[in-house]
């Protein structure tokens, strides 16, 4: 079946499935932002209701995370070498709050944990502060660029002055940064209002959604006016070439995706405004799809017509793109069909979440719950 | 090319802190989501609510355990290209698959229905329950199965060809990948050294029940019936799967195969140091004794190799400066050939860039040539394809004699616990107890075995390590590598302070807490 595709449309449908897994990581960022508002309730018991009501998520979060890695390495290695051998302080400073976040939930009451309980704390808001912003910047460079140069074995010299932290001064990249922690904290109102059975809490989510979500808005509307006038690098048989509005072309070229990432941005609104003026627990769901297709739509731009998915700022020649930077066709015909699993995980997925989530948590299964957080 | 050793060696060792820290859970969790699987089982058929209480307490100290092993493996993974970008690009046509696969097909059943097995108990029938614990450790498992699949795909590189236009290894046959002999063998030993140690585990905290706690001595027969029982069928298991992971080094790994039993001069009818003493000032090519002092077992090595009493096993000696007679080449010959190919690559992409194709033709001509030794033209000296033999060598022997204590152990354990006798036999419960540790031990040993005794290669014959790492400075390494050390030292000290509170706790109070 595969093997009828040609190279570049197989190069396509992986870019396609990365693309998918960001905007479902996405979208489970709720995790990080639900962590980021532990300290926002009244009462212990209540932060234990919201700890136990993401913390029955986090490894799903955790995982698309390591998928992405994972895929990227299949499909697209020589990004793997280049990003992560390049952007080492950048990326091991994302990696280092992904370690603290893992034991965290587990650990934090447990007794003799020997940090106490307020360390593993600390470790849940550093990961849905700190690392879901730096991520945010990591995930900017596919549209900043960075500053490398491959030989022809492909060794890489990476030319940033802080190992990839260097991104942290530039302008489009801190937004970005700032965009993930308020989109993670709407996703986290939204996410407490559906599964929580407290109405102190859900009335507290409410108010919260106003700010977190306004402050969503401001971030958005910066980085989509600053991606959208913004240059790219594209590229054809002669080589690459810097191209003014390039992510506005790219919109613009591909109808499909500009209207996936339309209907995403009205989805995640609607899912939002609805609570404003009631209760809506559903419309997490609304809110959900809408950023999967927003974050969806956002790297397919990033990658698809003729664009470099990662830039590089000291040789443009070094840049990569879907075409010269991924696995030999063979590579990607083998994924392809173990792709075929992805609809059937998702199924089991949505099965076991809505098998979960069909009753809302209080503090009483909490309490009673001897494995709980 | 460049090669700052100080960098080399500060990647290599931020890569082995994560992986022996790694390793440290990982084994708990393949054998304990068994183990809990298993008492949950007969907990739903047979309806007996203390078989609840037992699954309950022991998938605790899974969930604990659990944790630390997604918090020290996620940093495995993504050290592959923040420290090994060459090796990232080299072989990532290959090795990035079955990390993929791990990720779709392992960690999303793990993360998914681990959520039913420790919050479902209300949420979920009693069925979809069990079935939910049970589908935990098959994805523990596959996880392992894939990991292993690229491990030994480095030990063994197999189903692939080097592509010079892309200056990379590129698959060919993912079914040769897949099925290589020396990952299904790793696999396989790996996977049963892992139940091995959960058992022990299980035993080991159980005997500390019985020793301790009147209460509890139905709670623990219970568990030792079920830990010992698992054991003692994987120890039998693992020491089979032994036997055919030596037999695939042997072919593969000669090189191997000599530091781990200390061979340095090949021999028809080649022994088996059951115990030895290597002779510290013996060096590869001097003709000072291996050994103070050895016990072998004759003709045994040879028997395990090729199933032959005389069959020849070449050592140290045969391997680095070769043996014209036995057809062994020596590691200078592949070197000097190694350097040839390595320079007709070059003189390949530089033809190709000044588009001169007469020329790039005759470069890729000799290049094929010499291709199969292209890893050696990296090297400089023919010792360097020796690896730590003292570190090989005790790593390996000391693996073993754990290896046939615990089926020991099990046998007896499992024979007190049917016969009622366990509760009377407290040496063997102290036994037990402190043969704790050994699992792990056990583990790690075998883990140091198969990576140090590979070295110099990243991959086997085709990568050595020097030429793997990422280009950054060694500051940087070295930052995040005492940033690793310290939080995982951190980590271990909570995960274990955890454990063993939960297991005081349960001794003075008998219930879960």
């Amino acid at each position: 079946m595969f093997e009828k595709l040609s190279t570049l449309a197989l190069q396509e449908y992986w870019w396609f499935i990365i693309s998918l897994l960001g905007g479902l990581f996405l979208f489970l960022t709720f995790v990080q932002g639900g962590q980021s508002k532990i300290w926002s309730v009244r009462n212990e018991e209540q932060k234990d209701l919201l700890i136990n009501a993401i913390g029955r998520k986090w490894e799903l979060t955790f995982t698309t995370l390591v998928l992405f890695g994972g895929a990227l390495f299949a499909a697209f290695a020589l990004f793997y070498a280049v990003s992560f051998g390049g952007a080492y302080g950048l990326w091991m400073a994302i990696l280092f709050s992904f370690i603290i976040q893992a034991v965290a939930y587990e650990y934090r009451k447990k007794p003799g944990n020997f940090l106490g309980q307020k360390s593993y704390e600390a470790f849940l808001l550093i990961n849905g502060t700190v690392g879901i912003f730096l991520l945010g910047v990591a995930i900017s460079t596919f549209f900043t660029g960075a500053a490398f140069k491959l030989d022809d074995m492909k060794h890489l010299s990476w030319l940033g002055s802080a190992r990839g932290l260097e991104a942290l001064a530039n302008p489009f990249s801190i937004l970005f940064g700032m965009m993930f922690i308020f989109l993670a904290r709407t996703l986290a109102d939204l996410y407490f209002i559906f599964i929580i059975e407290d109405e102190e809490i859900v009335a507290k989510m409410r108010k919260a959604l106003r700010v977190d979500f306004g402050l969503f808005l401001v971030f958005f509307v910066a980085v989509a006016a600053m991606l959208l006038t913004k240059d790219g690098v594209g590229y054809d048989a002669k080589g690459f070439y810097i191209e003014h509005y390039k992510y506005l072309h790219n919109f613009l070229a591909m109808p499909a995706v500009l209207v996936a990432f339309l209907a995403g941005v009205v989805l995640l609104v609607a899912g939002v405004v609805v609570n404003f003026a009631k209760v809506c627990r559903r419309c997490f769901w609304l809110a959900a799809v809408g950023v999967v297709l927003v974050g969806l739509s956002l790297l397919l731009v990033a990658g698809y017509n003729h664009t470099a998915y990662y830039p590089s700022t000291a040789d443009l020649a070094s840049s990569l793109t879907i075409q010269n930077s991924s696995g030999s066709r063979n590579t990607l015909i083998t994924m392809s069909y173990v792709s075929l699993m992805v609809p059937f995980v998702v199924a089991y997925i949505a099965y076991v979440w809505r098998l979960m989530d069909r009753k809302p948590l209080d503090e009483d299964e909490v309490e009673h719950d001897v494995m709980s957080y | 090319m460049n090669i700052d050793m100080s960098l080399v060696d500060w990647s290599r060792a931020q890569f082995a802190l994560t992986a022996i820290y790694h390793f440290l859970f990982v084994p708990l969790t393949l054998g304990l989501s068994f183990i809990v699987a298993i008492m949950e089982t007969v907990y739903v058929t047979t309806g007996d609510e203390k078989w609840k209480e037992v699954t309950l307490f022991w998938m605790k100290l899974f969930g604990i355990n659990f944790a630390i092993g997604l918090a020290t493996g996620i940093i495995m993974e993504f050290e592959f290209g923040t420290n090994w970008a060459n090796y990232s690009w080299f072989v990532g046509d290959i090795f990035g698959a079955p990390l993929a696969i791990e990720g779709i097909m392992a960690f999303f059943l793990e993360s998914t229905f681990f959520a039913v097995m420790f919050f479902g108990w209300k949420r979920v029938s009693k069925k979809f329950h069990l079935l939910s614990t049970w589908l935990v450790a098959i994805g523990s498992n596959l996880s392992a199965l894939w990991i292993l699949v690229a491990n030994g795909w480095m030990q063994h590189p197999v189903g692939m060809h080097f592509n010079p236009e892309t200056a990379r290894s590129e698959m060919v046959n993912f079914w040769d990948v897949i099925f290589n002999p020396n990952a299904v063998n790793k696999f396989l030993h790996t996977i049963s050294a892992g139940y091995i140690t959960s058992a022990i585990f299980v035993v080991a905290i159980s005997s500390y029940f019985l020793l301790k706690s009147q209460k509890l001595q139905d709670f623990a027969k219970r568990s030792i019936l079920v830990a010992a029982s698992f054991g003692l069928i994987t120890s039998g298991y693992n020491i089979l799967t032994g036997d055919s992971s030596a037999f695939t080094i042997v072919h593969d790994q000669p090189v191997k195969l000599a530091a781990m039993e200390g061979l340095y001069k090949g021999k028809k009818g080649a022994d088996i140091v059951a115990f030895g003493i290597l002779n510290p000032e013996k060096e590869v090519g001097d003709k000072k004794e291996e050994f103070l002092v050895s016990v072998s077992i004759p003709r045994a090595l040879s028997i395990l190799g090729y199933h032959k009493l005389d069959a020849y096993i070449p050592g140290l000696d045969d391997l680095v400066f070769g043996n014209e007679k036995l057809g062994i080449e020596s590691a200078a010959s592949k070197i000097e050939k190694g350097k040839k190919a390595v320079a007709a690559l070059k003189a390949f992409k530089e033809a190709k860039k000044a588009n001169d194709m007469p020329k790039a033709k005759a470069a890729l001509e000799e290049f094929r040539k010499y291709e199969k030794y292209m890893g050696y033209g990296y090297l400089n000296d023919p010792k360097e394809i020796v690896p730590n033999v003292p570190i090989t060598f005790y790593s390996f022997h000391t693996m073993v004699g754990l290896g046939l204590w615990f089926f020991v152990l099990m046998v007896v354990m499992l024979y007190k616990a049917m016969t009622g006798t366990l509760s009377a036999s407290k040496t063997w419960l102290k036994l037990a107890l402190y043969s704790l540790p050994l699992g792990f031990l056990a583990n790690e040993l075998g883990w140091i075995v198969a990576e140090v005794g590979r070295q110099p290669w990243a991959v086997q014959d085709l990568l050595p390590v020097k030429i793997a790492t990422t280009h950054i400075s060694t500051t940087s390494v070295m930052i995040t590598f005492f940033m690793f050390a310290f939080i995982f030292t951190l980590l271990l000290i909570a995960e274990v302070r955890i454990m063993a509170t939960q297991i005081k706790l349960k001794a003075q109070g008998g219930h879960n807490v």
